[in-house]
């Protein structure tokens, strides 16, 4: 019983297909799941007034904000639940909450 | 060869643990602990075995480190009693509804308050509905031979369920029986290797164990458990005949002691059944046909089997010791009266509460349960459905 590619595995299978005790047989799935989905404020990036001093990365609970070359990038919105952290720590005021997704 | 010996059930037990030499056992070291892992600590310590003990801070944690241990891919069990299993009650279902094929020997005894160190059952029983198998033993012979039984049911890919050894607190945990034991070869035969599919430690294929299931995965995964569960109940007759060859013992769902022409008849759990059997002696002497049913396997609860069993029985008393303050009667009556009405069946049945934080239930205690039940069979009423047997009034 149970399928060993998980990929098969959604929503409407049926429970026979289930692996047992839910377990995935593959690494790294965490990512697929789209947390993103719960967040009911959202951080705003203002590029302009970023001075780029990544206060806001190491801080981030859920790892939303990329880094690449030194500089950070866009938020990762589908794993970011909005807890406004990184708008508490910028000093520069580049980072503001809106209401809703 | 079998060996005679006499040993406590804790003893025995600890050298059936000893014999199958697991992976891992993580336990409480002290009260409500019991000897079962002072004794595989000392034969750890003394080179006889080579499992990891880890001593832990509580039973949260020796569940928690069992669960753990097995993930990893380690054949685990650890050992409790009373308090130390309701201090489980998280990781008893998380081990099961991760489908992890852990042990636990249990030394059945009361649940604070009052405070009581004594035997009954209200501790596993309690844990009925966490998804584990339990069996349950008579003597320190059964709890010996169950224990032995229990990785072969658990680890069965059918099943991939934890199993709990139940066994009565100082009556069969304590106290010393003539018993006899199976060779050291003969258990590792019987048990084998531990080989299991899917682990934590298998670097080539990394698992996640234990995730996140939402609403949409949830009652899918629930009847995974259901269903091995289901299956489990042929396993452990298959598994049982298997250890009839190496031992000539027979073990079922429940063994049945003058039951076949009886027509009162006790289901009880545990050893009072021997209790209960030097009754039926004494009544068969006098003419009388009674009868017991001691039910070994608990859970999977074989329903159909037992409304088989006591079909043709005037009238029965359902033995619990563990009340569910349900107003309603103990556990057991519950289950077994609920197979008997899905059976159609017409047997008068009583639910006696006996035993209680270790208050003994006599020979004669037992005798005046069957005078009783022949009252109910003539006069058709039963006016003391869920009696206390040895209360003071």
């Amino acid at each position: 019983m149970g399928t060993t590619d998980i990929s098969k595995i959604t929503e409407k299978s049926p429970w026979q297909d289930i692996t047992p005790g839910n377990q995935i047989y593959a690494a790294g799935t965490s990512r697929e799941f789209k947390t993103g989905e719960w967040r009911t404020q959202t951080p705003v990036w203002d590029k302009e007034k970023c001075k780029q001093c990544l206060l806001c990365v190491p801080v981030c609970p859920d790892s939303s904000i990329p880094v690449k070359n030194c500089e950070r990038l866009e938020f990762d919105y589908d794993h970011c639940k909005g807890c406004g952290i990184c708008a508490k720590v910028c000093p520069f005021d580049s980072i503001n909450m809106k209401e809703g997704q | 060869m079998a060996i005679r010996e006499r040993f406590s059930g804790n003893e025995a037990v600890a050298l059936a643990i000893k014999q199958i030499n697991p992976d891992v056992m993580p336990a409480f070291p002290i009260t409500p602990s019991t000897e079962i892992p002072q004794y595989v600590a000392n034969y750890i310590a003394n080179g006889k075995m080579d499992t990891e003990f880890i001593p832990v801070e509580s039973e949260h944690s020796s569940m928690s480190a069992t669960v753990g241990a097995s993930a990893a891919g380690a054949r685990a069990l650890t050992a409790t009693s009373s308090c130390g299993m309701a201090l489980m009650w998280e990781e008893l279902y998380v081990a099961a509804s991760n489908r992890l094929p852990l042990a636990l020997a249990l030394v059945n005894r009361a649940l604070s308050g009052p405070i009581n160190i004594n035997c009954d059952h209200s501790d596993s029983m309690g844990a009925r509905d966490t998804g584990w198998l339990q069996i349950y033993a008579e003597s320190n012979q059964e709890a010996y031979d169950n224990m032995i039984q229990a990785f072969r049911i658990s680890e069965h890919k059918d099943v991939m369920l934890p199993i709990m050894i139940c066994q009565d607190g100082f009556i069969t945990s304590h106290a010393v029986m003539n018993i006899e034991l199976l060779e050291d070869n003969v258990v590792k035969d019987f048990v084998g290797e531990y080989e299991p599919e899917h682990y934590l430690l298998d670097s080539a294929q990394p698992i996640a164990i234990g995730p996140y299931a939402v609403s949409n995965y949830y009652m899918e995964t629930k009847m995974g458990q259901r269903t091995a569960m289901k299956n489990a109940k042929q396993v452990i007759l298959d598994v049982a005949k298997e250890f009839e060859a190496i031992s000539g013992r027979h073990y079922g769902f429940f063994e049945e002691y003058q039951l076949e022409d009886a027509e009162y008849a006790v289901l009880i759990i545990g050893s009072a059944a021997g209790t209960c059997k030097d009754a039926i002696d004494q009544l068969r002497a006098q003419g009388k046909k009674v009868g017991l049913l001691k039910l070994r396997v608990f859970r999977p609860f074989p329903a159909e089997e037992i409304a088989a069993a006591v079909a043709h029985v005037k009238a029965l008393a359902i033995m619990d010791r563990s009340d569910s303050f349900s107003g309603n009667g103990g556990p057991l009556g519950a289950e077994v009266s609920q197979a008997l009405y899905n059976a159609h069946s017409d047997v008068k049945t009583v639910n006696y509460i006996y035993g209680l934080g270790g208050r003994d239930i006599r020979v004669e205690d037992f005798e005046d349960i069957y005078s009783r039940l022949e009252r109910i069979a003539e006069t058709g009423e039963v006016t003391d459905q869920f009696d206390y047997i040895g209360l003071r009034k």
